[in-house]
């Protein structure tokens, strides 16, 4: 009979698989490794979330996203998301196939030891060339710098390591 | 050894802490604030589209770190988040006079005529301020104090470097780049202690080993600050313009009040909005 059926938390943990980050949906928040925790007590459950960035207005939607999915776990009534302080979020983070959903939205992922440096080398998420350069630190959300390929002549976007 | 305080109920529990912890991060709150402010003041004028994204994700990260030091007074019990960031009497903001100066002449809705030397010699000397006083901060006894530094300054360091390029490379351009930067670091020099300055509670913030003194931050700042500027060839002011008036006492410059009703319109309009 047990065996039978998932435990609570792993069905949160299914649902949760569901939540992208709204601002690059093809990666969810697990792969991103912003999932530290779930905690169920009978019908009540927390999601213990670490921010990426502590300015990203993304946040809320995600916050607000993981009630709505997590609440779709039958026999669970009230679900709470939690930010910690701490670990802290780094690129590292990052699971290996979250890395590789988020060359094919065509971000390439931060390099694998994040060393924080003012410009650092990156392969283009197309064509993995590595004849790149950094166009701006600086790019379209807080978590990500933008490039361009000189193979490719693609411009792309980066995550950048912290 | 100081005794470290883990939770905000173990501060909460030590009414003597409490009172200067919460001085602390109000300054740290404060400063986030009004320089981000400043910050969004330029947004659409940069000189380039490129910069505009760099200095506006900047300010956005800056406004997130005053946000976050927000919550903390909240857990402490100072009220609500949000209303502590503006519903504040003008006398209660406790940010450095430095981060609340004027862009420039003019509005940036009418007339904006910025001085983007003085922008880029401002918030790198806020910079390096903020690095000294996060290192510091890093080994605070209130330890979620030292957790949020500990995040604060990985992004961080994408804003001081940031500076530090447009230094590197305006310093070797035209000598009307040089003498602008020069001009706009003797401006800045005549707020630069704001920064190091503490307030009345400063004393009771170093023996509660919260943070270093103001004269331990000053000498990182110029560790790092002079460096840079005498190795771009720059004017090292040297000795500093001592202090008239104390924004950590809540005393401000004319142009205050202009800046924070403006950064409050909103949100006075209807405090109870949901956001």
């Amino acid at each position: 009979m047990q065996e039978a059926l998932l435990s609570r938390e792993q069905q949160v943990w299914e649902k949760l698989q569901l939540v992208t980050d709204p601002e690059i949906t093809s990666v969810n928040l697990i792969e991103m490794g912003m999932v530290e925790k779930v905690i169920v007590e009978g019908n009540q459950v927390e999601v213990q979330l670490i921010p990426t960035y502590i300015g990203c207005p993304a946040l809320n939607m995600m916050e607000e996203d993981v009630i709505e999915a997590v609440s779709q776990v039958q026999g669970v009534d009230e679900v709470k998301v939690s930010f910690l302080r701490t670990p802290i979020w780094t690129s590292d983070r990052i699971t290996a196939e979250g890395r590789e959903k988020l060359k094919e939205f065509g971000i390439a992922p931060p390099p694998l030891i994040p060393k924080q440096e003012g410009i650092w080398e990156i392969e283009c998420p197309y064509c993995n060339s590595p004849k790149t350069v950094m166009n701006n630190i600086f790019g379209p959300t807080a978590c990500r710098s933008i490039f361009y390929c000189n193979s490719c002549k693609n411009p792309f976007e980066a995550i950048k390591p912290v | 050894m100081t005794k470290s305080y883990q939770t905000p109920e173990e501060a909460k529990q030590d009414q003597a802490y409490l009172e200067v912890l919460a001085e602390l991060i109000y300054q740290l709150a404060d400063d986030d604030l009004f320089i981000s402010h400043r910050g969004s003041e330029w947004l659409g004028l940069a000189p380039h589209i490129e910069e505009d994204v760099a200095f506006s994700s900047i300010t956005q990260d800056t406004m997130g770190h005053a946000a976050m030091y927000y919550q903390m007074l909240e857990e402490l019990g100072f009220g609500k988040a949000n209303d502590i960031a503006h519903l504040r009497k003008p006398e209660e903001y406790r940010n450095a006079l430095l981060t609340e100066r004027p862009n420039g002449k003019g509005h940036y809705k009418e007339d904006p005529d910025y001085d983007w030397g003085y922008a880029i010699i401002r918030n790198y000397a806020y910079e390096v301020f903020k690095k000294a006083r996060l290192d510091s901060l890093e080994k605070s006894s209130y330890v979620p104090l030292a957790q949020t530094a500990q995040k604060i300054k990985r992004e961080q360091f994408y804003h001081l470097y940031h500076w530090e390029v447009w230094i590197d490379q305006l310093a070797h351009s035209t000598e009307e780049a040089q003498n602008r930067l020069n001009a706009a670091i003797k401006k800045t020099w005549e707020d630069l202690e704001s920064l190091f300055d503490l307030g009345a509670k400063g004393e009771a913030m170093v023996q509660l080993g919260l943070i270093e003194s103001g004269d331990a931050l000053k000498q990182s700042f110029i560790n790092r600050f002079q460096a840079k500027i005498e190795g771009a060839g720059l004017e090292w002011p040297g000795t500093f313009v001592p202090l008239e008036n104390s924004g950590r006492e809540g005393k401000h410059t004319p142009e205050f009040l202009a800046a924070l009703n403006e950064l409050n319109e909103v949100y006075k309009l209807d405090p109870q909005a949901n956001w």
